[in-house]
C-alpha cells in the first residue's frame, strides 16, 4: 500500500498533497523522507505519462508540486546528503535559431524521472556552447531539440563542430521536434531520433549500459 | 492554348471545391503550404520579406503560377505586416527576421504568461479595458504608459469622463499613440500591396486558400494570455475561470473571421490548432477544455455558408473520433503527422484530407522517397477524391528542386480520368 502523499501526488490532488505533507513534517518526519515520497510520486507520474494516462498538464502539475514540497522542507534539511546515483549523463538543448522548448522540457523531465543526470542548455544553444559543454559535464549522449525546419541545419552544424572538436566518437547523439525524420537523421548525422520522450528514454537506456 | 483568368481560376475552383465536398475532382488538387517558402523561391531573404510587400507579393505571385498551384497559402499568414509596423510599437511577442532572429529563419512567436492567474476577474469583467491597461503595455513596448489611463468605462458615466480626459495629455501616453499611428501607417502600406496581390491572382486564376483566420479559444487563452503553463495549471486550479476565458473569447474568434472573410471575399477560415494535439492533453481534457468551442467554431462557420480549414499540427490520432461529429463534405482538413492513411478510414466520409507529405522529405529526401510517398497519399488517401495533396506543415526552407519533383509526382500520379 502506497503512502498516502506519493499517493496524492502522484494523483495531482495537490492541496491534499500539501496538506499531508504539512502535517509529516509537523509530526517530525524525517524531510529526506519526504522528499523521497516525492520522488516515488514523480516517478508513478512518469509511468503514467508513458502509458498515456497523463499528458502535458499533469507533468506541469507534478513539477510545481515537486517544487513546493522542496521548498517546504528544505529549511529542515540538515544536509543535502549523498545525491543519488544516476544512470548517466544526458546533455540537452534546442538548437540555434529555435525558441521552442515543451517538447524538450518533457524529454528532460522523463529521463530525470528514469534516473538520468541531464544539464538542460535551454533554447537557441549556440554549436560552440554545446562543444564546451561535452567538454566539461562528459555526457554520454546528447539531445538534439527543434520545432521548426531550420533545424535541420542547426542540428547538422552543432553536430559538425562536435566532430570538429574531436567529440563525436565520445557521445552518442539523438534528435527530436515537430519534423524530424529517418531523413533527417542522415542530413545531420545524429545516431538516431526519437519521436516522443519515451524513445527518448529508450534510446539512452540503450546507449548508456 | 492553355486557360487564363476567370476560366482558370474557376476550373482550379471547381477541382478543389470537389476534394472539399468529398467529390472526385479531375485531379488531385495540389496546394503547396508555402508560408516563407516563397520568399526562398524568389531568391530574397525571410527579413526582405517583412520590409519589402511588393516584392514579398510578387515571389507569392511566381510560386502560384509556376508550381501551377490550384490553391495557394495566404501570403498574410507567414508575414502578418511589415518589420516597420512591428518596430513602430516594439512588439514584443513575435521575433521577426532580420530584427530579432536570422534573416534567413522564419518569424519566431515568444511565449509568456501574460496574463496572471489573478487576474482572469479583471480580464472577464471588462476584456476592451484590461486589453488597453493591463494586456497591451506588456506586449507593445512603446505602450507601457496606458498602464496609467483612466478605467474605460468612466466614459460610460457622462461627463464624469470630462473629468479624466485629462490623463491622455501625459507625455508618454501622447507617444504611445503616436507610436500607435506610425505602425498603422506602415501597416496600411502592406495591407495596400496586399490588397493588390489578392486581386492580382484572381485575376490571373489562382484562387487563395483562406480570407480569414479564427483561433480556437483555447489556444487564444493559452497562446496570447496565460501560456501553455499557464493554462496546463488552471484546469487543475481554477478550471471554472478557464472555462468562462474560454467562453468570453468565442465570439471574438467566430466574430472576427467572418468579418474578415466579408472583407476578403474568399469564404475559407484558416483555424491554427496548436494545444489541441495528441500528447498536449486528454481525450478527456480535450473533451472538457478544447472541442466544444472549436466544434461550435466550426458549425458556426458552416452555416455563415464559410469552409473552415483546420490545421491539425502535430498528431490527431487520438482525436478523430471527435472529428466525426462534424457536418459531411463542409470542411478542408490540413494534416500534419496524424496517420492519415488510417484517417481516410475513420473521417473520410467526413471532412476532405489535405496534407501529410512529409516536409522532412521536401528538405532533404531523395526522388525516389518524394515520388514514392506523393503516390501512396494518392492511392490511399486520395482514393474516390475528397483529398488534397499538400505538406503536412510549413515549406518554409524546403527545396524548390523537390518541391517540383513533388508537384510533378502529383501531376503524374494524381488524374482521376
Amino acid at each position: 500500500m502506497a503512502d498516502k502523499l506519493v499517493e496524492a501526488l502522484a494523483d495531482i490532488r495537490e492541496d491534499e498533497a500539501m496538506k499531508i505533507a504539512q502535517e509529516y513534517l509537523d509530526r517530525g518526519e524525517d524531510p529526506k523522507q519526504i522528499l523521497e515520497y516525492a520522488r516515488q510520486a514523480m516517478d508513478l507520474v512518469g509511468e503514467r505519462f508513458a502509458n498515456g494516462v497523463y499528458f502535458l498538464p499533469e507533468l506541469v502539475m507534478a513539477g510545481e508540486m515537486m517544487n513546493e514540497i522542496s521548498a517546504m522542507v528544505k529549511p529542515k534539511l540538515a544536509s543535502a546528503g549523498p545525491a543519488a546515483k544516476k544512470l548517466g549523463k544526458v546533455l540537452i538543448g534546442t538548437v540555434k535559431g529555435d525558441i521552442h522548448d515543451i517538447g524538450k522540457n518533457i524529454v528532460t523531465f522523463m529521463l530525470d524521472v528514469n534516473g538520468f543526470e541531464v544539464r538542460d542548455l535551454g533554447i537557441d544553444v549556440p554549436k560552440e556552447t554545446f562543444v564546451a559543454e561535452i567538454q566539461t559535464f562528459k555526457p554520454q549522449v546528447v539531445g538534439l531539440s527543434g520545432f521548426l525546419t531550420l533545424a535541420y541545419d542547426a542540428m547538422k552544424e552543432a553536430i559538425d563542430a562536435i566532430t570538429a572538436a574531436g567529440l563525436r566518437e565520445k557521445v552518442k547523439i539523438m534528435i527530436g521536434g515537430g519534423q524530424i525524420t529517418d531523413e533527417v537523421v542522415r542530413y545531420t548525422g545524429a545516431d538516431a531520433y526519437g519521436k516522443d520522450a519515451m524513445a527518448a528514454v529508450t534510446l539512452a537506456s540503450g546507449w548508456i549500459k | 492554348m492553355s486557360k487564363t483568368g476567370k476560366a482558370l481560376y474557376d476550373e482550379k475552383m471547381a477541382r478543389v471545391n470537389a476534394a472539399i465536398q468529398l467529390q472526385v475532382p479531375d485531379r488531385v488538387p495540389f496546394f503547396p503550404t508555402a508560408h516563407m517558402f516563397a520568399a526562398k523561391y524568389a531568391g530574397m531573404t525571410f527579413a526582405e520579406a517583412f520590409q519589402a510587400p511588393d516584392r514579398w507579393y510578387a515571389a507569392n505571385l511566381k510560386l502560384a503560377v509556376e508550381m501551377d498551384a490550384d490553391i495557394s497559402f495566404s501570403p498574410d499568414f507567414a508575414v502578418f505586416s511589415s518589420a516597420g509596423a512591428f518596430s513602430a510599437v516594439d512588439f514584443k511577442q513575435l521575433l521577426i527576421p532580420g530584427v530579432q532572429v536570422d534573416a534567413n529563419h522564419s518569424f519566431q512567436f515568444v511565449e509568456g504568461e501574460y496574463v496572471k492567474p489573478e487576474e482572469y476577474d479583471a480580464f472577464l469583467d471588462d476584456p476592451t479595458g484590461f486589453a488597453l491597461r493591463v494586456y497591451m503595455p506588456r506586449i507593445y513596448g512603446t505602450l507601457g504608459a496606458f498602464s496609467m489611463l483612466p478605467p474605460l468605462t468612466t466614459f460610460m458615466m457622462g461627463y464624469a469622463g470630462m473629468g479624466a480626459i485629462a490623463a491622455f495629455s501625459a507625455p508618454p501616453i501622447w507617444a504611445g499613440f503616436e507610436s500607435i499611428h506610425n505602425a498603422a501607417v506602415e501597416a496600411a502600406k502592406f495591407a495596400a500591396a496586399g490588397a493588390a496581390f489578392q486581386k492580382q491572382m484572381a485575376e490571373m486564376g489562382y484562387p487563395l486558400w483562406a480570407g480569414g483566420v479564427a483561433l480556437a479559444p483555447f489556444d487564444i487563452i493559452s497562446d496570447f494570455m496565460r501560456g501553455m503553463r499557464g493554462t496546463m495549471m488552471d484546469m487543475y486550479r481554477r478550471p471554472d475561470k478557464l472555462l468562462a476565458a474560454i467562453e468570453k473569447v468565442f465570439p471574438w474568434s467566430i466574430g472576427g473571421a467572418m468579418a474578415q472573410c466579408q472583407m476578403s471575399g474568399i469564404p475559407r477560415v484558416f483555424i491554427p490548432l496548436h494545444r489541441g494535439a495528441d500528447g498536449f492533453m486528454s481525450n478527456k481534457q480535450f473533451e472538457t477544455f478544447y472541442w466544444p468551442t472549436l466544434k461550435r467554431l466550426m458549425l458556426g462557420l458552416i452555416d455563415a455558408g464559410l469552409t473552415p480549414c483546420p490545421f491539425f499540427e502535430g498528431s490527431y490520432n487520438q482525436r478523430l473520433e471527435f472529428l466525426t461529429e462534424l457536418p459531411r463534405g463542409k470542411i478542408m482538413g490540413l494534416f500534419d503527422q496524424t496517420d492519415v492513411f488510417r484517417a481516410k478510414e475513420v473521417i473520410g466520409s467526413t471532412l476532405c484530407i489535405t496534407g501529410n507529405m512529409p516536409i522532412a522529405l521536401l528538405h532533404v529526401g531523395t526522388k525516389d522517397e518524394i515520388r514514392n510517398y506523393t503516390k501512396k497519399l494518392i492511392e490511399v488517401v486520395g482514393k474516390d477524391g475528397g483529398f488534397i495533396m499538400s505538406c503536412g506543415g510549413v515549406m518554409d526552407e524546403a527545396d524548390p528542386e523537390r518541391v517540383r519533383i513533388w508537384r510533378d509526382a502529383t501531376r503524374e500520379f494524381g488524374s482521376y480520368r
